[in-house]
C-alpha cells in the first residue's frame, strides 16, 4: 500500500492535526469566554485579528512565521540567544503554525457556544455557591459540548489539509515536517500518480469518516441534551 | 435581627435609590409594577447587581459596603429567578444537589426527602430538567434554593411566567414554606393576591424609591396605596383557634374584638391563622344585628372612610380590637348610617378566607 516515507507523512500530519487541536482548545476556552462577555469597546480589534488567518494567503501567514520564528526573527533569535534551537523547519514551528492558521475554527464555535449559554445560568449557579471557575467547569463547559465538538473536528480537518503555512516554514524534511498533502505534492510533481492517488485515497476517506463520526455524535448528543 | 440595606444604582434612564430595613422573620414582599425597581433590589440584596454604592448588613455580617460586595457564591442566601433558571444537563436531582453539595456539612440544615416532600417532587426525580412544566420547573428551583440550607431566601416573581394552574399548583407550597421556614423570605411581586396571602411586611416601589413600607395589614388597609384600588382590596387578620364544633362543623377564632366561625370540616392544626377578608364581604351594622344568616360579626371602630375606584362606593377602614379591617360598602349606605370617623359600629362578616 504506502510507501513507509508516505506513512510517516501521513502519521505526522496526524499527530501535527491531534496536537494543535488539543492546544487551541485548551487556550481558546478561556479566551473565547471572554471574548463572548467582554464589553470592552477594544474587543472588536481581538475579534478582526482572530479572523485573520481565514482571509489571509497561508503563503503570507507562512512567510510572516518563516521570519518570526528563523533564526534572525525576534523568536527564533531570542532562542537561538538563550541557547535553544530556533523553530524554523521544526515541528514546533509546525504546530505554532498550525495554531494560527487553524485559530478562527475553534474561537468562532467555541464564542458562539459560549454566548448561547447566557449569563442567567451562571447567576444561578453563583447563588448555589459555585466559584467561578467551579461554574465554567459545571455548567458553562457541558454546556458548550457541542461548541467543542465542532471546534475539535474543524480544527482538525482543517488542519489535516494544510499546505501553504507548512511549506513556507516546515519545509519539506522526511519524518520531521513533512505532511501528507506535501507528500502528495511531491509525487505529483515527480509524476509519480499512482503514489498521489493512494495518499489522496487515504485522506480523503479519513476526513469523510471524520465527519460522518461528528455528524452521528451530533444527533447524540442532541437526544442527551434532551433527556440527560 | 434584621437586615439593613441601602443600595443606589445608576443605569442613566433608571435610578434605584433606596434604603430600607428587612424584619428577620416572615415575608417581606416588594411590590410595585414593572420598572419601579423591585427586581434589580431583588439582585442588590442577592450581590447579583453592581449597585455604584450601598451598604448591605445582614444580622450584623458585612455584605457590602461602598463599591466592595461579597461575592454572590459566598453568601448564605437562595434565590429563585422567574423563569425557574434551571440547568437543562442535568437531570431534577442533580438540579437539586448542585447547590447542597457545595455547602460543607455541619452547615446543612435542610434535609433532601423532607424537601422533595415539602414541594411534592418524588415522582420528578429521575427526570429532565427540560421535560417538566412550568410549575413542575418552579418547584424544582424552590427546592434547589432551600437545600443549599439558606439564612435568607429571595423569590423574584416565582409565579408570573406561570399560567393560572400552574399558579394555583404552586400557591399552596408557598404558604407552607412560609409557615414552616424560619428564615427571612423577600419576595418581589406585583400581584396583590399573591401578596395579601403571602407576605408579612410590604415594601412599596415607585420608580426606583420606597414609596411606603410596613406590616401588610396595616399598608393594605391604607386607602392612598394602591392596594384598595384594584377593586380586589381585602384586609389581613390574625386569629388564635377558640375550639372546634364537630356538630355544625364550624371552628370558633378569636380575632379583633370579638369571635368569629368558619366552616371547616377538621379542627386546624396550628394554634395561630391569618384570614384572608375581601373587602366587599365586610358589611356594616350600627346595633348588634339579629336574625340573620351571617353567622360573624365584630365590634369595631370607624377609622377613615375614602373614595373606592366605583364612584358608587367608599372604603371604609375600622379597627376591630388593635387590627384593621376594610369594609366596601356603598355610598348611599354611607349616608344613610351617617358614618363618619370615631363611631362605633358593628362589622358583618360574610365570608372569610383561612389562608
Amino acid at each position: 500500500m504506502l510507501n513507509p516515507q508516505d506513512a510517516t507523512a501521513l502519521w505526522l500530519t496526524v499527530k501535527l492535526a491531534l496536537i494543535t487541536t488539543a492546544l487551541l482548545l485548551v487556550l481558546c476556552a478561556p479566551a473565547a469566554w471572554w471574548l463572548a462577555h467582554s464589553r470592552w469597546r477594544g474587543k472588536v480589534l481581538v475579534e478582526a485579528l482572530v479572523a485573520l488567518p481565514l482571509v489571509l494567503p497561508p503563503t503570507v501567514l507562512g512567510f510572516y512565521l518563516l521570519i518570526l520564528l528563523g533564526p534572525r526573527g525576534w523568536v527564533g533569535g531570542s532562542l537561538e540567544a538563550m541557547g535553544l534551537d530556533h523553530l524554523a523547519f521544526t515541528f514546533t514551528g509546525l504546530v505554532i503554525g498550525s495554531m494560527i492558521y487553524s485559530l478562527p475554527f475553534v474561537m468562532q464555535p467555541l464564542t458562539n457556544a459560549f454566548q448561547a449559554t447566557g449569563r442567567g445560568l451562571l447567576e444561578a449557579a453563583a447563588t448555589l455557591r459555585a466559584s467561578p471557575l467551579d461554574r465554567f467547569v459545571t455548567v458553562v463547559l457541558p454546556l458548550a459540548r457541542r461548541g467543542f465538538l465542532t471546534a475539535a473536528v474543524l480544527s482538525f480537518a482543517h488542519t489535516l489539509g494544510e499546505f501553504g503555512v507548512i511549506i513556507m516554514i516546515g519545509g519539506n524534511i522526511p519524518g520531521q515536517t513533512q505532511v501528507a498533502s506535501i507528500a502528495i505534492y511531491d509525487h505529483v510533481e515527480a509524476m509519480d500518480y499512482a503514489a498521489a492517488h493512494r495518499l489522496s485515497l487515504v485522506l480523503l476517506v479519513l476526513s469523510f469518516l471524520l465527519l460522518l463520526a461528528v455528524y452521528a455524535l451530533n444527533r447524540r448528543f442532541k437526544v442527551m441534551g434532551a433527556s440527560a | 435581627m434584621s437586615i439593613r440595606a441601602a443600595f443606589h444604582v445608576d443605569r442613566g434612564d433608571f435610578v434605584l435609590d433606596v434604603d430600607l430595613e428587612i424584619p428577620g422573620t416572615g415575608v417581606t414582599a416588594l411590590f410595585g409594577r414593572s420598572g419601579s425597581g423591585k427586581t434589580t433590589l431583588l439582585r442588590c440584596l442577592a450581590g447579583l447587581e453592581a449597585a455604584h454604592s450601598g451598604q448591605l448588613i445582614f444580622r450584623g455580617e458585612t455584605w457590602q459596603d461602598g463599591p466592595w460586595q461579597l461575592p454572590v457564591h459566598r453568601r448564605p442566601l437562595g434565590y429563585v429567578f422567574q423563569e425557574a433558571r434551571l440547568f437543562p444537563h442535568l437531570n431534577v436531582r442533580r438540579n437539586l444537589t448542585y447547590g447542597q453539595r457545595r455547602i460543607p456539612g455541619a452547615q446543612r440544615r435542610v434535609a433532601f426527602d423532607e424537601t422533595v416532600h415539602l414541594l411534592g417532587l418524588e415522582a420528578l426525580l429521575e427526570r429532565s430538567a427540560e421535560a417538566l412544566s412550568g410549575g413542575q420547573r418552579q418547584r424544582v428551583s424552590i427546592a434547589r434554593a432551600l437545600l443549599t440550607s439558606p439564612r435568607l431566601l429571595l423569590m423574584d416573581e416565582p409565579m408570573a411566567s406561570l399560567d393560572e394552574t400552574s399558579k394555583q399548583e404552586i400557591l399552596p407550597y408557598l404558604e407552607r414554606l412560609r409557615d414552616e421556614l424560619s428564615i427571612p423570605v423577600v419576595y418581589v411581586s406585583h400581584a396583590v393576591d399573591e401578596v395579601t396571602r403571602l407576605a408579612d411586611h410590604l415594601v412599596l416601589l415607585e420608580d426606583g424609591r420606597i414609596r411606603t413600607q410596613g406590616p401588610l395589614p396595616e399598608l393594605l388597609a391604607r386607602a392612598d396605596l394602591p392596594f384598595s384600588r384594584s377593586g380586589g382590596a381585602a384586609s389581613v387578620l390574625r386569629a388564635t383557634v377558640h375550639r372546634h364544633d364537630p356538630v355544625h362543623q364550624l371552628t370558633q377564632l378569636a380575632c379583633g374584638g370579638g369571635t368569629l366561625l368558619v366552616p371547616r370540616s377538621a379542627p386546624p392544626t396550628t394554634d395561630h391563622l391569618r384570614l384572608r377578608i375581601p373587602a366587599r364581604d365586610v358589611a356594616i351594622a350600627l346595633t348588634p344585628p339579629e336574625d340573620t344568616s351571617i353567622l360573624n360579626h365584630l365590634p369595631a371602630t370607624v377609622a377613615a372612610i375614602v373614595d373606592d375606584p366605583h364612584p358608587g362606593h367608599v372604603l371604609v377602614r375600622l379597627d376591630t380590637g388593635g387590627q384593621a379591617l376594610l369594609a366596601r360598602i356603598t355610598r348611599r349606605s354611607r349616608e344613610q348610617l351617617g358614618l363618619a370617623p370615631g363611631m362605633a359600629v358593628h362589622a358583618l362578616v360574610k365570608a372569610v378566607a383561612l389562608d
